[in-house]
């Protein structure tokens, strides 16, 4: 029984971990998908988190705080859009320029407010939310808050469905793998990406606001901390498939859990803890060198869109 | 009623226009940030002032505005070598952090030797490991031709978890028990070059680099080459140029550079090695290298004013109690004015 | 009544008059082909029937009502398709999902009924295509179909082919007739644009030959013949021949035996040419573009590897060298697309000295007073209307011509490659190009120009040798020149003793 009370936390603890780099990996997906690598990832998220709880602190509402973060995400993604899209700007340039901005005002606006505590300042987080409260074992697993069923169940699947079942997925990805030929079919090349990353906006600021009012309750300068790079190596692990990035996220989750668990329980093992975060990232790069010579990769990513 | 249409037309912009657009850029910047400002309750032109223009009055923020500015010149130039050829290192992040690696391992084993020579051996290790961190994805590009973005990107999560391995493990230091390396030698540690100041001797490598990129840039045949495979690949063939091999070697200099930014970094201002080194110099660096125009002396400058931003916005901090994270803001707000301004210049706004 | 009646098109680009007062008439359910040399104006007459370009002056009639074909998406409503060289497919894509990309629109996609749809949508015309296969792994000839597909699903009356053939091997081109064929019964009609006289005989019902923008003659397939045909293609005045001097005979400089390679998709583009060229001559290779030209030039300059076969340039071996040794050697090599060629960022002066970069440094320092120094001069003496220090790519087509022959001729080479020198030129920058042409060949070097326009080779060559489909199909002396012939083997009906080719 301890063994299954012992898994039993781990996932649920697994689920909690995926949720905000699942989220932000969908939103990047979408951008992905459409040919864009937006490297603004990390300060989409890190605002969103501050956004969120900022907001959530003052008015006292947890869910007006998630509204305003996702719409801070929204429009840094049109920012993005305007550079990367309207002005043909080099991708890794603007969006690190976003990271670089939406990071200094969520630090600025924080130190403003919250600066000089000896201690981060915290909120009441969302409850957790437990639909089968009575069942053994499922009653630790899914002990989540509900923005992790909505992503698992409903913002995944959907995503899904959107990419490969209708007309609107389908002009996604023909952006994403011959512009010229869906510019030629009639399909607005500069629409779709920005609408790709407006939309991918949104659900990484979700994913960063997550940390802040759901997981933590808190906000800290390192709320974020390399989580956007990891949705990054996600979605390629992923092969851009929504379902696929979902089952990486697991696997960053759980390796995630398990190392901090292990560390918990203060077991010493031959090999450096690190060794379990790093190996998404390196299982990422054979993925990357396979995905090369197999040509899945989205045909025009990073190539910017002019139409002479 | 009908609206008044704008056409972007092609061509350059005139002339007085260009010449005007690191004002328009200060200016724009100055407006886009002062909103930030006033919500910090400070005063917008008082802010600059101690922003831009007060760091460089005194002795102490002076020195400490090229402390500052030493690693971003670094990461800049590394950035800038990769980018003139067309290759995309993100990695410098990652590659500073090996050179820090090598540069924190030889200082506690290099004992007994004269502070030249342990410039000299250092210096050469840190390019030699920044170089071999930046090898793998540039083969993966040059042969394989898997773009080098995410692969650099992904190098740097892995040497920080590696280094955090180290760190906690067979590196964490004895005495404290934090995660930070032994302090290196002291013969080992780049020498103060004006007393009473952190400014040390990496300052003067960093001048040398951007002395000799620049000579290589726009004085040798091998500058010509980088930039010709940059700006045409296609041309650059034809020509008889070997393409890929110059890419190679452009994105291991490049990493070489950066390498020799983490060496500074360890062996003048933190004499170990520890996990937060590095608060994104390696990005900062893309930023840099963007804003001086790929251009040796360019980057230097901008590198020298994002030095400036750095330590104006303590100063400010201190004065008037605005968050110090201004300076963040600052140089984003700036990249991104700059960014559209580049483009702009290339168009004319008619009416139609 | 016509189904596509186009009524005194006349259209202009700068100087150019791509057509000038055509008339074309296209009949219900009949096949058409429209023959020409390139710059003949089939292409740019059907672009304007397609809306990609609007005509200068002249009518439109589909079906005897005036329409205004303003972008595709009007040709499309009106019932015309077109399916030009490039295909618009989506690698990762199936068969049905480039059908109906952008022409579908509902919010879900029930991708069997799609399936089935375009299925039945390929039976009804005899197109053998899987609808639900990966158009990455289709032939040629299959992403072909798919393309004729992509017209026939938006349910075209008039189909345009731009060319179909030239990317087919021959077995393929049997398959697509007998589709012509289906699509004539179920009531398409078709315009087929070709330079093949076999084919376009072969499928056609009636056929237009345009030459310099204009109608010589719309007729009935069944009452002409392919030397005919040939001849109002390509027939000309005298030309005068402004070449004097004599070839130096029996003194090859350059040869190329057995030579084969393929072209970027991995197809076969050259097959078996033999060649020489010899001291002090002009050979030009004629033939319409397509044919191979451009992978010759290519393998000559180093940037394509040939599979099998040799170069050779004074008797050393040179196929699959690189660049810079065949510059080496002696030979002037002029890239066929000069803005690709050339580096459009750097200076004019970086880019005359970028093939020999080690002539100006020393120890790697640039002597950039050598430089100039050297740019002035080649400026002076090449007439290029530019400055050492402007950027390239500022530079007028001509200029940038003269620029890629002052790198190449300021070192006196004794080979040089010239394919297309004057494509896109104005009458005054073609002039200078024949001129360096001729005194390069009284020099004494050895020339082989690559050009799909017949004056020019007329012009300029002292023998002629004609590629079609990547062979060597007959070589003529200047004298022997017979236009007829000519046209008869850039149209692929005519292929002579090869041998001819190697003998002086």
């Amino acid at each position: 029984m301890a063994v299954a009370m012992l898994i039993a936390t781990l996932t649920a603890a697994t689920l909690r971990v995926a949720t905000p780099i699942l989220l932000a990996a969908i939103g990047e997906t979408f951008n992905e998908r459409a040919g864009v690598l937006n490297l603004g990832i990390e300060g989409i998220m890190f605002l969103g988190a501050f956004v969120g709880f900022y907001v959530a602190d003052i008015t006292g509402s947890l869910w007006m705080g998630l509204l305003m973060a996702i719409i801070s995400g929204v429009l840094l993604g049109i920012l993005m859009a305007y550079f990367t899209v309207s002005l043909g700007v080099n991708q890794h340039v603007s969006g690190l320029g976003i990271t670089l901005l939406a990071s200094g005002l969520a630090l600025y606006a924080f130190r403003l407010n919250y600066g000089g505590r000896s201690t981060p300042p915290s909120i009441p987080p969302f409850e957790q939310i437990t639909p089968l409260a009575k069942i053994p074992v499922f009653n630790t697993i899914l002990n989540q808050y509900l923005l992790t069923y909505v992503t698992f169940f409903i913002i995944v699947p959907v995503s899904w469905w959107v990419m490969y079942r209708t007309s609107l997925g389908m002009k996604i990805r023909a952006v994403g793998e011959n512009p010229e030929a869906a510019d030629a079919a009639g399909i607005n090349v500069f629409w779709i990406r920005y609408g790709v990353l407006t939309f991918g906006g949104g659900l990484m600021a979700m994913g960063g606001a997550f940390l802040s009012l759901a997981q933590l309750g808190a906000f800290t300068h390192g709320i974020i901390a390399g989580r956007g790079w990891v949705a990054i190596a996600l979605v390629i692990f992923g092969n851009w498939n929504p379902f696929k990035v979902m089952l990486g996220s697991l696997i960053f989750g759980g390796t995630y859990a398990l190392q901090l668990r292990l560390q918990a329980m203060g077991l010493q093992l031959p090999i450096p803890y690190e060794t379990f975060l790093a190996l998404p990232y390196i299982v990422t790069i054979i993925a990357l060198v396979i995905a090369g010579r197999q040509a899945s990769y989205p045909a025009a990513l990073l190539k910017p869109y002019q139409r002479e | 009623m009908p609206l008044l249409k704008f056409r972007l037309e092609k061509t350059g912009a005139p002339l007085w226009f260009r010449g005007l657009i690191p004002v328009i850029t200060l200016v724009l910047t100055f407006i886009l940030t002062s909103g930030l400002i006033i919500w910090g309750k400070a005063n917008p032109f008082e802010a600059y002032y101690y922003f831009l223009i007060d760091p460089l009055s005194g002795r102490v923020s002076f020195l400490e505005v090229l402390v500052k500015s030493t690693p971003l010149i670094l990461t800049g130039i590394a950035v800038t070598v990769a980018f003139v050829s067309g290759y995309f290192n993100i990695g410098a992040e990652g590659q500073l952090y090996a050179g820090a690696l090598a540069s924190a391992y030889l200082g506690t084993v290099l004992g007994g030797i004269s502070t030249p020579l342990a410039i000299l051996l250092m210096l050469i290790s840190s390019f030699a490991a920044g170089l071999l961190w930046a090898l793998l994805p540039a083969l993966l590009r040059v042969y394989l031709n898997v773009d080098e973005v995410v692969t650099t990107l992904l190098f740097n999560s892995i040497i920080i978890f590696m280094i955090s391995a180290i760190l906690n493990g067979p590196w964490r230091d004895p005495q404290s028990g934090w995660p930070q390396s032994p302090e290196i030698a002291e013969v080992t540690r780049l020498p103060q070059l004006v007393a009473r100041s952190r400014l040390h001797f990496g300052f003067v490598l960093a001048l040398t680099v951007v002395a000799v990129v620049w000579f290589i840039q726009t004085k040798t045949s091998f500058g010509l080459k980088f930039r010709a495979v940059g700006l045409g690949k296609e041309g650059a063939r034809f020509a008889g140029i070997n393409v890929e091999r110059t890419i190679l070697i452009a994105a291991l200099i490049s990493g070489g550079i950066a390498g020799i930014a983490g060496y500074v970094e360890v062996a003048g201002i933190q004499y170990h090695l520890i996990g937060e080194l590095s608060p994104g110099y390696g990005y900062t660096g893309i930023i840099i290298a963007t804003m001086g125009g790929l251009n040796a002396l360019g980057v230097g400058a901008a590198a020298l004013f994002f030095g400036l931003v750095e330590t104006g916005a303590q100063t400010v901090s201190r004065a008037l109690g605005v968050p110090v994270y201004l300076g963040e803001v600052t140089q984003a707000t700036m990249l991104l004015v700059i960014l559209g301004m580049f483009l702009l210049q290339r168009y004319r706004i008619r009416r139609m | 009544m016509h189904v596509v009646e186009m009524r005194q098109i006349t259209k202009q680009f700068g100087d150019v008059i791509a057509n000038d007062r055509v008339d074309f008439q296209l009949r219900n359910g009949e096949i058409h082909a429209l023959l020409g040399e390139n710059g003949a104006g089939k292409t740019s007459l059907m672009r304007i029937l397609f809306g990609l370009y609007h005509q200068d002056s002249g009518e439109i009639m589909i079906d005897g009502q005036l329409v205004r074909i303003g972008s595709p998406k009007d040709a499309i409503e009106l019932g015309i398709g077109m399916v030009t060289q490039h295909f618009a497919l989506v690698p990762p894509f199936s068969v049905a999902e480039n059908v109906i990309m952008g022409y579908r629109e509902s919010l879900s996609l029930d991708m069997k009924a799609i399936e089935a749809e375009v299925a039945s949508s390929a039976r009804k015309f005899g197109i053998e295509i899987d609808p639900s296969a990966i158009v990455r792994h289709l032939s040629v000839g299959q992403k072909q179909r798919v393309e004729i597909l992509k017209a026939l699903f938006r349910e075209v009356r008039v189909l345009i082919l731009d060319e179909p053939t030239a990317v087919l091997i021959p077995q393929e081109v049997d398959t697509f007739f007998r589709i012509l064929r289906n699509l004539q019964e179920e009531g398409i009609s078709i315009i087929f644009i070709s330079h093949k006289l076999n084919e376009a005989m072969a499928i056609s019902d009636r056929v237009t030959v345009l030459r310099d923008g204009r109608v010589i003659s719309t007729i009935d397939t069944s009452s002409t013949n392919p030397a005919e045909l040939a001849k109002m293609m390509v027939g000309r005045e005298t030309f005068g021949v402004t070449r004097k001097g004599k070839v130096v005979a029996n003194q090859p400089v350059l040869e190329v035996k057995n030579l084969f390679a393929n072209d970027d998709s991995g197809l076969q583009a050259l097959s078996n040419i033999s060649l020489v060229v010899n001291a002090g001559e002009i050979l030009g290779i004629a033939g319409v573009g397509g044919n191979g030209q451009k992978e010759l030039a290519e393998a000559l300059c180093g940037i394509r590897t040939p599979i099998h076969g040799s170069i050779l340039v004074h008797a050393q071996e040179l196929s699959g060298a690189s660049p810079s040794e065949i510059t080496a050697t002696g030979v002037g090599r002029i890239p066929e697309d000069r803005h690709a060629g050339l580096i459009g960022e750097l200076t004019v002066a970086e880019n005359l000295v970028m093939e020999q970069l080690g002539r100006f440094t020393s120890h790697s320092v640039l002597n950039k007073k050598l430089i100039r120094k050297y740019a002035d001069d080649l400026i002076d003496k090449f007439q290029i209307k530019a400055r050492p220090t402007d950027r390239t790519r500022t530079l007028s087509g001509g200029n940038l011509q003269k620029l890629l022959l002052a790198r190449v001729l300021a070192n006196q080479p004794d080979v040089i490659i010239a394919p297309q020198p004057t494509r896109g030129l104005d009458v005054g920058a073609t002039e200078y190009v024949h001129k360096q042409l001729l005194e390069q060949r009284m020099r004494g070097a050895a020339v082989l120009l690559i050009s799909e326009d017949l004056d020019e080779i007329m012009a300029l060559s002292d023998r002629i040798a004609v590629m079609y489909e990547g062979e060597i199909v007959g070589v003529l002396s200047a004298q022997d020149a017979d236009i007829e012939r000519l046209g008869l083997m850039m149209s692929g009906v005519l292929k002579e003793n090869k041998d001819a080719v190697t003998q002086v």
